[in-house]
């Protein structure tokens, strides 16, 4: 699903690389933590993936393509296959919910007929339903956040990809968010997510990867926040 | 739906940058009208010139039967075949000549018919109304003076033309004129780029949450421009539209009615309209690629793709 092999990545103007070697692989149906504090290089390595940035050594492979041989006019189908989820949500404040969800099929030119199904469908399961109409201003964080996550969703991404999503709520909204992954998690997509959420990362027991000044120092399945913390 | 959503997308941002929207579209129309204004301020010129203006440099015309009553130089009758034979050895004779060519009253129809075709004195003449004429090119244009000289008041002879001094001070006017017309055009033409090129990437600006969501979701780089492009586009062609238009009404005014220069200056030959008609097409084309891409490159420097 994900392969780093031996990657660096060093931005222009920058002495201090922000990734250097790391080498790790991400398995169909995972969920795995990113844990580091900041400027550890968590936001790079989802940058990568995203192919928002290329590596400046070594390969990233992501759902089995080599993504510094993918030129650049094939990337946006690539992202197709991904989902992607942020700390400050990224709706559009002037379109209600089910156009935002909506928004993320209009753009990949997907049928009339198939949005109106599919829209309410992942509303359902983010457990939005009913607030179709309503405008993302007049929700609350955590319901904001469940729109972000339909809208990354709704086209069955194999892939999940989330910065901190929550970055922004409360301890009781966050575990709500967790559920929400946990669960889109076992439909089958995996999921990479970027925390700096102890609580929550000590309470799911998954893998758990950290990054300290762009090396990878663990790597652990079933494992938590960290030791020193 | 994807038509739809593009369409909507560009209506939603033509309104948000609606004084940029209409600096555009007045620069644009300046600098197209401007340019099909000197496109046939060329037309005219051709048209004044007729069939012997870049050809010659001396016509010499000759007696016909209605020059013989009307006319003190040809007093003696229409011209002989034997003085049209002496005054053609006489042209070829001299060493500033270059070459002869003689139009008969027929050919002089043709040209008259060609030059002249929608204007109401050409359907009243007659192929033997017209003069039969030697043109006369020169060695050296200067030289003028010494064709006048030989043949002004010969036997047959009704006068001795130089064909540049008629027109040609006008014709430097209209030229002088053309050219300020295409300097200002290509000074608007830039003030219409750069605005195109700053619209843009306001434009890119204001909406740069939905193109990074597109961008996220995996829009094509082509879905996420078009938009621009085509505000670009539709911006240009209302431009160009307006262009056209000032075209129009423009001919009108200053041929037809207003100025109606056709009725003060009945003797000179205007464009008519299928000239305006035939330039319209071609400001509409430039209207709408050349702002589309001007954005197209503008987004290749001001938007993440």
């Amino acid at each position: 699903m994900i392969r780093f092999d031996n990657v660096s990545k060093v931005y222009p103007k920058q002495n201090r690389p922000a990734l250097r070697e790391v080498s790790l692989e991400v398995e169909r149906g995972e969920f795995v933590f990113l844990v580091g504090s900041s400027g550890s290089g968590k936001s790079t390595f989802l940058r990568l993936i995203l192919r928002e940035e290329r590596t400046s050594h070594g390969q990233v492979h992501v759902l089995g393509k080599d993504l510094a041989r993918l030129s650049n006019w094939k990337v946006p189908h690539m992202r197709r296959q991904l989902g992607t989820v942020f700390q400050d949500f990224r709706l559009l404040p002037n379109k209600t919910v089910a156009e935002n969800v909506a928004f993320a099929q209009e753009v990949i030119g997907k049928s009339r007929g198939e949005i109106r199904k599919s829209v309410p469908q992942v509303l359902d399961l983010v457990g939005l339903g009913g607030k179709e109409d309503r405008m993302p201003g007049e929700l609350s964080g955590g319901e904001q956040q469940r729109v972000a996550i339909a809208r990354a969703f709704v086209n069955r991404p194999k892939l999940l990809i989330a910065d901190e999503p929550t970055g922004n709520l409360d301890p009781q909204t966050s575990v709500g968010i967790m559920k929400l992954l946990d669960r889109i998690n076992r439909t089958g997509t995996t999921v990479v997510m970027a925390t700096h959420d102890q609580n929550i990362v000590d309470q799911m027991r998954k893998r758990v990867i950290e990054l300290e000044k762009g090396r990878l120092v663990r790597d652990q399945a079933r494992g938590v926040y960290g030791y020193q913390h | 739906m994807r038509a739809q959503f593009v369409l909507s997308e560009i209506g939603v941002g033509l309104r948000r940058n609606l004084t940029m929207t209409f600096a555009v579209v007045v620069s644009v129309a300046l600098s197209l009208a401007l340019f099909g204004g000197s496109l046939l301020m060329r037309d005219q010129v051709s048209t004044m010139k007729g069939y012997w203006y870049d050809k010659v440099n001396v016509s010499i015309f000759l007696c016909n039967k209605g020059d013989a009553e009307s006319d003190a130089n040809c007093a003696k009758g229409a011209v002989t075949s034997e003085q049209k034979k002496q005054i053609e050895t006489d042209l070829q004779k001299m060493p500033v000549v270059d070459k002869v060519i003689y139009e008969s009253s027929d050919e002089a129809y043709k040209h008259y018919k060609e030059q002249f075709g929608d204007s109401p004195l050409a359907s009243s003449l007659t192929p033997d109304q017209m003069q039969e004429s030697f043109r006369v090119k020169l060695k050296d244009p200067q030289k003028y003076a010494v064709i006048a000289t030989a043949f002004d008041g010969r036997d047959g002879v009704q006068s001795v033309q130089d064909q540049k001094s008629v027109l040609d001070n006008l014709f430097e006017l209209l030229n002088g004129m053309n050219w300020a017309a295409i300097m200002v055009m290509l000074l608007m033409l830039v003030v219409a780029l750069m605005l195109i090129v700053n619209t843009v990437r306001v434009s890119a600006f204001s909406r740069r949450r939905e193109t990074g969501i597109m961008r996220l979701v995996g829009a094509s780089s082509f879905y996420i421009q078009a938009p621009f492009i085509m505000e670009a586009a539709v911006a240009g062609l209302i431009g160009a539209g307006v262009a056209c238009l000032m075209l129009v009404v423009g001919r009108y005014f200053i041929i037809d009615n207003g100025l109606a220069l056709s009725e003060k200056l009945n003797l000179i030959n205007f464009i008519g309209w299928d000239a305006v008609l035939s330039k319209l097409p071609l400001v509409l084309a430039i209207g709408l690629l050349m702002p589309a891409l001007a954005a197209f490159f503008a987004l290749r420097k001001y938007l993440k793709v």
